[in-house]
């Protein structure tokens, strides 16, 4: 899709700017994302302790002491979704940032070295994208023992193939234009041209790979917590805490529902920056 | 034989003439993707094997319980393989699977093909059940958003397709479950079928399907019904995504000379759309369908879960908990495998609808 004019805007803050005054989708993605870090960096302060128990006051609705009521073991809803919300996004962005490494170094090797080397790295990235990533996962996590790390871990090891394809894909698109031409004729060295040309101009995609990367990362994640693989109790991991409190839909909807709402407003809010990336760095999409 | 201009005939269309050299490039590129999905199939059974067997785990102990004795323990390993050196297990292994054999549970301790014999088909339809869902339901609405774009009808199905692509399934699961079967009392609850209704005799798995070669109509009417909520359930995602790749696809297109054209020699829109712009919208949209499946089978895991499905997804998690990893390795295999035909089946969609395309 974008080649190196949509690179060189991702580098050109005047002109981002004002495509983004123009896009309603990703200032509304922004705003939501600022909302979550800001509960995530300041929430867990403010409003006490996510472990705290009091078996007294179970299942509550919301009141002014407990904005969105207690769950099973009494604790408050609100304090253990802003506390999930640390685990959450650093768990998507910390996948997001591993496969992004790993998959466009293999796609820059792929692309630029090209051959043997290229036929293996695709052929990998075809055996991982057959890969059910859920049972990789469930398999992963069982082994090792159930954590956040190890789920971390077995999403990453899923989700990398997506960027080395598309590194590559941008590589081979741009590999033979003149500006590179000019930069080998120059004398630069190989891995100079792949620094310094070829990886920059596969910027803006990846941006918008990367994005949606950590919404789906979420997801994932959050399903693994929601069947006990990921998180274990009692920390406040958003899917096991959906799992924890699903019993009790009846008798307190929110307890349930507050920490699913908050996955659908993480992943809603980096799928709409990821869209709103893709209008601005490649206006031909809609 | 005379040979040189054939044409493709499907669903009572011609779809373009080939010529016999196009014909045999679009050969030899099927034998070519059939070779790279046995590659990529056999990748995964070694880097599954690989995973499996070099995790600081021990299946032995795993499925014997913490109380087992040593003995026992060195007796399981020794019956099942497990104290050979891994390139002999794995030589093993693959021997038995190029004969289809998929090795022994460690814990049931039935054939693994015989669990996914008894598991796949249900997982099967309800996927089916799903895709089916989402085709009714994303086509239309991406459709209706592309030809309203910028007015109300589009704005709801961007709404939609934002929302579904974001909502974790096993809480629209627990939703779904508690509001409609629950409190209306409209849909049935979790299983196939209802406690009083008789299952009928196995033949494809299918339970729609076996109720109707017996002619049961009734079992039949139950066991749809009890698909309606799950499928809906697990179909919800990539409805919304079929509804925004529909939508580009067709903006896209839209935006085409050629639709120009067509519109200005008068054609009316109804035929515009169905003539031209659908046609070619189809392909980017069958792409996502593909991608769709891997992604309805792994989502499979998690609706039967709530809905207490006895399908893969069940097996899966019960035989990843307990280090069963053979059967996980059978149920990664059967997943990939049906990913990988339905994606060669996408691909040679495209050599076969798309001129444009050259396999030479």
């Amino acid at each position: 899709m974008t080649t190196a004019l949509s690179s060189k805007l991702a580098r050109q803050p005047s002109v981002f700017m004002r495509k983004l005054r123009r896009n309603a989708g990703m200032q509304l993605g922004l705003v939501l994302l600022l909302l979550l870090l800001l509960g995530a960096v300041f929430g867990p302060a403010l409003v006490g302790n996510a472990t705290a128990q009091d078996l007294g006051a179970r299942l509550q609705g919301p009141t002014a002491q407990h904005w969105l009521g207690t769950d099973q073991l009494g604790r408050d809803v609100l304090s253990r979704v802003l506390s999930g919300s640390r685990i959450s996004l650093s768990l998507g962005v910390g996948v997001m940032l591993f496969s992004l490494t790993i998959g466009s170094a293999l796609g820059l090797m792929a692309g630029v070295r090209g051959g043997w080397i290229d036929e293996a790295i695709m052929r990998l990235t075809d055996i991982f994208l057959a890969f059910p990533s859920l049972i990789l996962a469930m398999a992963i996590s069982a082994a090792l023992g159930p954590s956040l790390t190890n789920v971390m871990i077995a999403v990453a090891l899923v989700s990398w193939p997506a960027y080395a394809r598309l590194v590559r894909a941008q590589v081979l698109a741009i590999r033979e234009r003149e500006f590179v031409e000019a930069a080998r004729a120059l004398g630069s060295s190989a891995g100079r041209v792949a620094f310094k040309h070829l990886l920059p101009n596969t910027l803006a995609p990846l941006l918008v790979q990367g994005s949606f990367d950590v919404g789906s990362a979420i997801l994932t994640a959050a399903g693994l917590g929601f069947i006990g693989f990921g998180a274990q109790p009692p920390i406040p991991e958003w899917g096991a805490m959906v799992s924890e409190t699903r019993n009790y839909i009846k008798q307190a909807p929110w307890a349930s529902s507050a920490p699913a709402i908050a996955i659908l407003l993480t992943v809603l809010s980096f799928n709409l920056i990821g869209d709103g990336l893709r209008d601005i760095f490649d206006p031909r999409s809609r | 034989m005379q040979h040189d201009v054939t044409k493709i005939r499907i669903f009572g269309r011609f779809i373009y003439p080939v010529s016999f050299a196009e014909e045999s490039a679009l050969f030899t590129y099927i034998l070519r993707r059939l070779a790279l999905m046995v590659f990529v199939l056999w990748g995964v059974t070694l880097a599954a094997f690989l995973i499996s067997h070099t995790l600081p785990a021990d299946p032995a102990a795993a499925i014997l319980g913490n109380n087992a004795r040593e003995e026992q323990i060195i007796e399981f390993r020794a019956k099942n393989g497990l104290d050979q050196p891994l390139p002999v297990q794995y030589g093993r292994y693959m021997l038995q699977l190029v004969q289809g054999d998929l090795g022994k549970s460690l814990r049931t301790q039935n054939p693994i093909t015989e669990d996914l014999k008894q598991f796949f088909p249900a997982t099967l339809e309800l996927t089916l059940i799903a895709i089916l869902f989402s085709l009714l339901f994303g086509l239309p609405l991406g459709i209706i958003s592309a030809l309203n774009r910028g007015r109300w009808p589009d704005l709801l199905a961007r709404i939609f397709a934002l929302l579904g692509g974001a909502t974790p399934v096993y809480w629209l699961a627990i939703l779904a479950l508690s509001i409609f079967h629950e409190k209306l009392g409209w849909l049935p609850g979790p299983g196939r079928l209802d406690s009083y209704s008789l299952p009928p005799p196995v033949k494809t798995g299918l339970m729609t399907i076996d109720t109707l070669l017996v002619g049961d109509k009734q079992t039949f009417v139950d066991a749809l019904r009890h698909l309606i909520l799950p499928g809906i359930v697990l179909g919800a995602y990539s409805a919304a995504l079929l509804t925004r790749m529909t939508r580009s696809a067709l903006l896209e297109v839209l935006g085409q000379d050629y639709i120009r054209t067509a519109k200005a020699k008068g054609l009316s829109s109804r035929r515009v759309l169905n003539k031209h712009a659908m046609r070619n919208a189809a392909l980017p949209i069958l792409t996502v369908l593909g991608a769709l499946f891997g992604n309805l089978l792994t989502g499979a895991v998690l609706t039967e879960t709530i809905f207490s499905w006895p399908g893969i997804g069940g097996y899966a998690t019960t035989s990843a908990i307990t280090l069963d990893f053979p059967a996980v390795m059978g149920v990664t295999l059967i997943v990939g495998m049906a990913y990988s035909v339905v994606n060669l089946l996408v691909d040679l969609a495209y050599a076969l609808f798309d001129p444009r395309i050259s396999y030479s």
